[in-house]
């Protein structure tokens, strides 16, 4: 079996908003479990999973968990960060529509880790199913004794909130949504310090995506060592794949690190459709590279991942086939940066206006060389001088495909030449 | 919702800000914010007005034209778009009779654009207010177009 159900291993079978349902397949008894544990222990446990940031960028869980057990500073918070912005990517909308208590069980174990006392979890704006599932699972939980004061006579006091984006995508970067939870406009702060020091109204805070979240109570479950044994030994446990495009079966898929991006998109999407072959595929997002089909034998894990300089880790495959033409798909990738940028640094505000303006010639057949060596300068340049993630990895599509399919930019030219001609 | 309700429904903490204008414009028909409102969420929470006009300019939520009763959203990123055996946004803008951006005559309906919606497995995908509608054809645009006229003219 290609799929290995860990975290999403009761969907389907309980019903998402029956906390009795939740507790009969064994949920909140992890919480239960961690209040017997000390913070060590639960910290060495994190620590021989090897668990990794699932919102894309990778981020050993156990190293903030380690700097938030350091501050003295009261109250400390813990956010869930469910903006899930990233075109191609809807894991984690998924999870908190189809389980949601068990999101609130890996906030309540971090909280329990790092002495928290305050909770939000952050949705963004379009995902009002999810905000209700959440409301209902919470009001739930508190009702059961598991959020409020002393819960379950442990002296532990913990509470949890929803907060809305309002349609920005920057404000999943953690320093911007940070500022959103203010009531501020979400424009990235500059670090460090990083929010575990200097988080939510300048205390300490750990961030994290709904999925490594999620992951929490299946950890304490098993422990740590039994964790690290799936997948790879440097990306360990599963994955949560968002599968888009051209394939037969989208969906969500939860597999073990170290599987082949071919056999998810053959084995559970189905392929492509008959008469049509993959063409390329988006990997991670909008923000994440174009990779040709040749290339579909690569694994799914970070060390890959981290050689396209992007926060690909978030796990989407957008499946493209043969139909598409690239620079139109460009185009509208840098189209959505162009809208999303908050307009706080130069190159990231201007240039993706630039790049999206010579991606029209390109589609146009207008296109020149000049076009291509100021599109590979442009992309270059913001990549390395953009303040936060966004304007960083806006142009690893175009990086990517100038490397991967350069003839088709050389063929687009000689193109646009005869048109004129 | 009258204003204060709303208000008096939060803490008067900056925190709440985009809450406040969040359920605020989604309580008006109009789905707007008006220069003196915002002045008076701004006094009410104790913060400069400017910093209330900068956060609703931020967020593509918010608008200060009036809008239509029905906010349509069509996704334009790459999973909806190569989904597309047909373009949403012109049948959309052919039924409807208006551009993106703008609002019909009788105030039932604007056409925006949005980023991805989040539903990529069941593109493509339209948001209406706060409900999605999935797996499009040309046909079931019709039909949702018709039946949100009849509910609401009636
Ligand atoms: C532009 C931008 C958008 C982001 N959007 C998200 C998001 O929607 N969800 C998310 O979990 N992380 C997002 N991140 C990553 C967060 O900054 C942060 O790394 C993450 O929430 C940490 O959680 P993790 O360690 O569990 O992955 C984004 C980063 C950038 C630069
Ligand atoms: S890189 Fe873009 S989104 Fe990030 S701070 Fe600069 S302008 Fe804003």
């Amino acid at each position: 079996m290609l799929e290995h159900k860990l975290i999403t291993k009761h969907i389907g079978n309980i019903d998402p908003l029956s906390i009795d349902d939740y507790v009969g397949v064994g949920g909140y008894a992890m919480f239960k479990k961690a209040l017997g544990m000390t913070r060590l222990d639960i910290h060495d446990a994190f620590e021989a999973s090897k668990l990794r940031g699932r919102g894309g960028a990778g981020f050993p869980v156990a190293i903030k968990l380690m700097a938030m057990a350091k501050e003295t500073r009261k109250p400390k918070y813990v956010i869930c960060n469910a903006d899930e912005g990233e075109p191609g990517n809807f894991k984690d909308r998924y999870l908190m529509e189809n389980n949601p208590h068990q999101i609130i069980e890996g906030m309540l174990i971090a909280a329990y880790a790092t002495g928290s006392s305050h909770g939000y979890l952050y949705i963004r704006g379009e995902y009002a199913q999810s905000m209700a599932t959440m409301q209902q699972a919470i009001e739930a939980a508190r009702q059961a004794g598991y959020l409020g004061s002393n819960i379950l006579n442990s002296r532990f006091d913990f509470d949890l909130e929803i907060r809305s984006g309002a349609g920005s995508y920057v404000c999943g970067e953690e320093f911007a949504l940070l500022e959103s939870i203010e009531g501020k406009a979400g424009r990235t702060r500059v670090k460090p310090p990083f929010p575990t020091a200097k988080g939510l109204f300048n205390q300490p805070t750990l961030i994290n995506n709904v999925e490594t979240l999620a992951t929490f109570p299946v950890i304490i479950a098993m422990g740590g060592e039994a964790y690290a044994k799936i997948g790879t030994p440097t990306s360990t446990g599963t994955k949560l794949i968002s599968l888009s495009g051209n394939v037969r079966k989208k969906g969500v898929y939860e597999v073990p690190f170290g599987v082949s991006m071919r056999k998810i998109i053959e084995e559970l999407g189905g392929g492509v459709g008959a008469g049509r072959k993959i063409q390329m595929i988006q990997l991670g997002g909008a923000c994440g590279p174009i990779i040709p089909e040749y290339m579909l034998d690569m694994v799914i894990d970070f060390e890959r991942f981290e050689e396209f300089e992007s926060k690909t880790g978030a796990g989407a495959i957008i499946v493209i086939d043969d139909r598409h033409d690239m620079f139109a798909i460009l185009e509208q990738v840098s189209e959505f940066f162009t809208h999303e940028s908050c307009g706080k640094c130069t190159p990231c505000r201007e240039g993706n206006v630039h790049m999206r303006n010579v991606l029209r010639r390109f589609v146009n057949k207008t296109a020149t060389e000049q076009d291509l060596l100021m599109l590979e300068n442009q992309a270059r340049v913001i990549h390395q001088t953009s303040l936060c993630g966004l304007g960083q990895t806006a142009p690893t599509a175009i990086i990517s495909t100038l490397h991967y399919f350069r003839f088709d930019y050389l063929n687009r030219i000689e193109d646009s030449m005869q048109e004129v001609a | 919702m009258e204003l204060t309700a709303v208000l008096q429904a939060y803490p008067k903490e900056q925190t709440y800000l985009l809450e406040i204008l969040l359920k605020y414009q989604a309580s008006k028909p109009t789905h707007h914010l008006e220069e003196d409102e915002l002045t008076a969420i701004a006094d009410h929470l104790g913060l400069p007005a400017s910093h209330v006009f900068s956060v609703v300019s931020f967020y593509s939520f918010f608008s200060m034209t009036p809008r239509g009763r029905y906010i349509l959203q069509f996704c334009r990123d790459v999973p909806c778009h190569i989904s597309d055996t047909f373009s949403v946004r012109e049948t959309l803008e052919t039924l409807l009779g208006i551009k993106t951006g703008e609002t019909t005559e009788d105030g039932v309906f604007t056409l925006e654009y949005s980023s991805c919606l989040g539903a990529c497995d069941l593109a493509p995908v339209l948001r209406v207010n706060d409900t999605l509608y999935h797996h499009l054809t040309v046909d079931k645009i019709k039909a949702i177009l018709a039946e949100i006229r009849s509910g609401s003219d009636a």
